[in-house]
This record gives C-alpha cells, structure tokens and sequence, in this order.
C-alpha cells in the first residue's frame, strides 16, 4: 500500500514537520501555485507504521548476508551517510563562490587524487553522475582522440561476449560499430580472435577485468599490446575494481581511459536505482578530452577548472559536480580506509570469494571455471542438477530466501549456462560463509529429495513469486489518484 | 528435444520454413525459447527491409535476457508476424508456428549452408557438452 492511499483530508503530522523561519518574497504571481501540492495526509503513527513496515518488506544488507557483493551494494558505512550529510554539505548552494567552498573542493580534490593514485591514472573527472554515463563519456572521450587527430577511418569498438550488456550499447551511443569477440574455455579472450578482429579501423577495446567470469584476463599485457600496435586505446570498465583495489592498477596494465563505479567499489548507496557515480580516469594522451568541472589546487586555493583552461573538453554531463552527495560518501570511505585498508578490501574480498568457493565445491556444486583462482566473485553452474532433477538455479536462488539469505545474480553472465554468480565482499565473516554453505547443501539434498519444495520457493516470505512478465510488459511505476 | 524435421536451423538458433513459393518463414528454435524463458518483448524487422546473411535483424528480450535474432539468409523482408509484438508469449507455447518474418531469399547459395534437423541437433549436444 502506497503512503498516498492511508491519506484522508486534514490529517496532520506537524511534529515531524521540518520547520524553516525562511520566507521567500518576491516571487513573481504567475508563478505562485493555486491549488496546494498533491501531498500525502497522515498522521505520525500512519507514517512511522508505513516506513516501519515497508523496511521490514524489504531485504536488505542491513538485515540478511547479500551475495551480490559490490556488483549490487556492499555494505555503505554510516559514518560516510553521517559526515556527508553535515549541514555544511547539504546546505551549500552549488553555484556557491569558489572561496565560501573551499571545503567542499577539498574534499572533491583530495577524491580525484585518491581515485588517480588507487587507479594509476593521470587525471580524473568526477563529474558521471552513473556507470553507464562514466562508459558514454569514456568512450566519447576515445572518439574525440581519433577524431583530434584527423583519424576518422576508426568505427568499430571490440568487446568480448563475456561484457556487461552496457558496453556494446555504450559503443553504439558513440556511433561505433561493435566488434564482438569469443572467450576461451578458461575464461580469458579468444586472443586469436582478438588479434583477428584489431585493424586500421579499430577505435578501441572495452574490457572488464577481473571479467565477469570471475577471472583476472592472464593475457591483459599482451592485450594491451595488440590493440594499442593496432592504433585502438584501452577502455577499463570498473565494474568489478573490488578484486584489485590497491594491488593492481589499470594504469599499469595499460589502460587509457576508465570508470570507476563508486557505488560499487566504494561503498556508496546503489539500491533502490541510485543515484550512482562514475568518475572517468585518464591516461596523458585523453588528458585534453576530459569533462568539466574538474577540481584544481594552486597556491593553496581550491577551484573549477571549466572549458577556459581545457579548452578541447568534451564538455559537461552534469549541471554541477556529478552526484555530489554520492562523491562525498566515497571520498570519506577512502578516507576511512587509508591505502592499508584500501588494499585489505582487495585481500578480503577476494579471500571470502576463494574461501566460499573451494567450500561450495566441495559440498558439491560445479565451478564454472574450476582451474581458476576467483577474484572477488566466481561462477557455479547447476546445469547438471537440472538436468537430474529439474530444479533450476532460479529455483535455487528462490529457496535461499527461504533461508534468510539474499539470492545471488542468477543467469548472469550469459556464457554460463544456469549459473549463479557469488560475490560475498570483503565485510562478511568466516561464520556468515560457513552458514551460507550449510544452507546451499541442504538446499542441494532437497533438490534430490523433495524437489518440489525448491521448485515452489519462496515459502515464507512477505510475497512468493511474483508475476516476472507482467511486471517487465505493464511497468506500471506511477501513482495515479 | 523439439527439432521438426520439416525445418532447416541455423547455428545461432533460428528456424527457416521454405515454402513452395520460394520464400522462407523464419522464427526462434525451441531450444532458444528454452534458454531465454519467459518473452515480454520482440521486435521485428520492417517489411521491405534487406537483410544479409548473419545480419541481427530481431530482438527477443525475456525475464531473463535480451537476445539478437540473426538473418538466417539474405534477402527482403516481405511480411512480418502482426500477432508476435503484441503476444510474445506465443514463443514459448509453441514457437514454431510463432514465426517472426518471412524473407524473399535474394541469394539462393544461402539455403545450402542452413542446418538439417540431424545436423542441428547435433549443435545442440556439442554446446550442453
């Protein structure tokens, strides 16, 4: 039940009222409304009864081991919601002077400078204001570098099959043609079909590495050879930073060009749809390209660096400084991390994701790519089990609910078939992964032996399987009186 | 597995019906059907639209995933399914009589290269295996 439909004409909640001693004059009378806003009319206790029950519907971190790990949301520390919502932040104006914001610029300039040393690249822009946003500007960025240099003959972009969806629809916003290549069985490129596909007409190649398969590429070196001899750049697609934070950078591997999703790797607020945050990190050679506002410090002043000092930017992408409020809670994380427990996250990470790993296969579930070390994720594949028993991995994903867990991305990445891809991050316990264990197994024992209960899950919880179709044809996301 | 052995298949999952008159009504296999799970969306090529061989000329997005539908063959789009955009679902009731469009073949070298039922399911086995 929405907060609109407990409302009732006159019912009144003035003590949780914010109230402002700020009376704004002057406003012009074709602009002054006539008819009250359309708000919703409860009381204090309807209001705390719905908010109260509407976070006990929901499945949360905060409540329930959560699989997904950072491709979803790690854990967001309060103390970075807390610092970041200090008066002093949220009551600033965005169009404040440079010199009442000294603070603020600080704190974005110290970020950009974190984010350069952890990534190895030459400048950063902080200003995506989302991962898919960090990709367009990325990208746009190695079309405006082949574009300064007279090189128009380049229009196709290389990605492997393993990629996010984003990138080939990010290269095909640019106006590239996409150039799709294979995976080996191990997991890493086809570096035959990659060598096949680079050429005269090769603008650039999107990678993510650590993959989605959940293994670092061993070949990137080469890689990087291959396209960069070819003429192409590197684009490093941070998705899934959270393995390598502070032990290998992408600047080193030979990246020119990166996003870096804050709301993943640092621990910034993801679910609910954002908002995200996606700053774009470059080597030298797209350093004129970058998007503006950019932070600079000179002679202990802090300020905008705008389209006057870079003058072949390719432009804004968000009114202000990106998602502000999102770049202060990851400036603070980093900050409460320092570059020793930078690395920890790294180490952490990807010790659970080996750890839960060699358990759950010895309890007797397929690894995708068992020869494999997992970065801060990996891949089991429950196509034998469903072919003995009809229970598919959404089945499984399903039952786990039943158990007090979080489900794991199912069917993703697509190369896998009915896969479940686990990535328990860096902040969960020995004690949290062997229980997850224990569950997993009992839940395989009821694949064998009572089926239709893992066919039938979810059993106990606020809602059971909810109508998948209708709810992707009748998206129905606006309330209507 | 459901391979009628009336269809020619391609690699990549597509049915193809020759028809008498000389053009080809072509859809999505069982098997792909299958993989995808429950369709909310297709979309179709226009009619009048040349295709060429291996050229994505369809959307099937399910629950799951969204997946490219390649040109089994080169040729023009003359009719598209009218029913398939508002009734996805018939895909996964029965998809072979939930064909998508239906080409005029501009290159009959094409036909030679699809797939018999025998030799699709054998694609079938080499990819589960």
């Amino acid at each position: 039940m929405l907060i609109f439909e407990h409302s009732r004409p006159g019912r009144r909640n003035y003590s949780q009222f914010t109230a402002t001693d700020t009376k704004i004059k002057n406003i012009p009378q074709n602009l002054v409304r006539k008819t009250p806003p359309l708000l919703p009319e409860v009381s204090e206790m309807d209001a705390v009864r719905h908010y109260t029950r509407l976070s006990q519907k929901n499945f949360s971190i905060d409540t329930e081991f959560y699989p997904l790990g950072s491709c979803t949301m790690k854990y967001n520390p309060r103390a970075c919601n807390s610092l970041a919502m200090l008066p002093q932040f949220l009551l600033r104006h965005p169009l404040a002077p440079e010199d009442t914001g000294q603070g603020y610029l600080a704190c974005m300039y110290e970020l950009q400078e974190i984010l350069k040393d952890v990534t190895g690249m030459t400048s950063v822009s902080l200003t995506p204001m989302a991962g898919a946003q960090g990709e367009l500007i990325g990208v746009s960025m190695i079309r405006a570098y082949h574009e300064s240099r007279g090189d128009h003959a380049r229009t196709e972009i290389i990605v492997p099959d393993a990629a996010h969806g984003t990138n080939p629809a990010t290269a095909v916003m640019c106006g590239y043609k996409v150039i799709e290549i294979s995976t080996d069985k191990e997991g890493d490129v086809d570096m035959d079909a990659l060598k096949a596909a680079v050429g005269p007409q090769t603008a650039g190649l999107m990678l993510t590495n650590p993959s989605t398969l959940g293994v670092f590429e061993k070949n990137i070196t080469e890689m990087s050879r291959v396209v960069h001899q070819a003429g192409g750049l590197l684009y490093y697609d941070g998705a899934n930073l959270n393995a390598i934070l502070g032990k290998v950078k992408p600047g080193d591997m030979g990246f020119d060009v990166i996003h870096i999703n804050l709301h993943k790797t640092f621990s910034t607020p993801h679910g609910g749809g954002g908002p995200g945050s996606a700053p774009v990190g470059v080597a030298k050679r797209l350093l004129p390209f970058i998007p503006v506002p950019v932070v600079a410090f000179e002679k202990g002043t802090y300020r905008w660096l705008t389209e006057k000092e870079i003058p072949q930017s390719i432009g804004r992408f968000s009114a202000h400084m990106g998602n502000s409020g999102v770049l202060l809670r990851a400036y603070i994380y980093a900050r409460l991390l320092g570059a020793e427990g930078m690395h920890r996250v790294a180490e952490f990470a990807t010790l659970n994701a080996n750890y839960l790993m060699t358990e759950l296969s010895k309890a007797g579930f397929e690894i995708a790519y068992p020869t494999r070390r997992a970065s801060h994720e990996f891949i089991i594949t429950l196509k034998d089990l469903k072919e003995k028993t009809g229970v598919t991995a959404m089945n499984v994903a399903k039952r786990l609910l039943d158990k007090g867990y979080h489900a794991p991305t199912t069917y993703f990445p697509l190369l896998v078939p009915e896969c479940l891809l686990i990535e328990p991050a860096e902040t969960e316990s020995k004690e949290t992964l062997d229980a997850f264990v224990v569950s997993m197994k009992e839940i395989l024992v009821e694949a064998h032996k009572q089926p239709e209960i893992v066919k039938g899950a979810p059993h106990t919880t606020s809602v059971r399987r909810l109508d998948e179709v209708k709810a992707a044809r009748e998206l129905d996301l606006a309330w209507k009186q | 597995m459901n391979i009628p052995t009336h269809l020619k298949y391609t690699k990549s999952h597509e049915w193809v019906k020759l028809e008498e008159d000389g053009t080809a009504i072509i859809g999505i296999t069982h098997h792909a059907q299958e993989l995808l799970g429950d369709m909310v969306f297709v979309e179709i090529p226009q009619v009048g639209r040349h295709l060429k061989q291996g050229e994505e000329c369809a959307v099937v997005e399910s629950v799951k995933a969204a997946a490219d539908v390649y040109a089994p063959i080169s040729g023009e789009v003359i009719t598209t399914n009218p029913e398939i955009e508002s009734a996805p679902e018939k895909i996964n009731q029965d998809t072979y009589s939930a064909w998508l469009y239906k080409l005029k073949p501009s290159n009959t070298a094409d036909l030679s290269e699809l797939l018999d039922s025998t030799e699709y399911q054998k694609v079938l086995e080499s990819e589960t295996h």
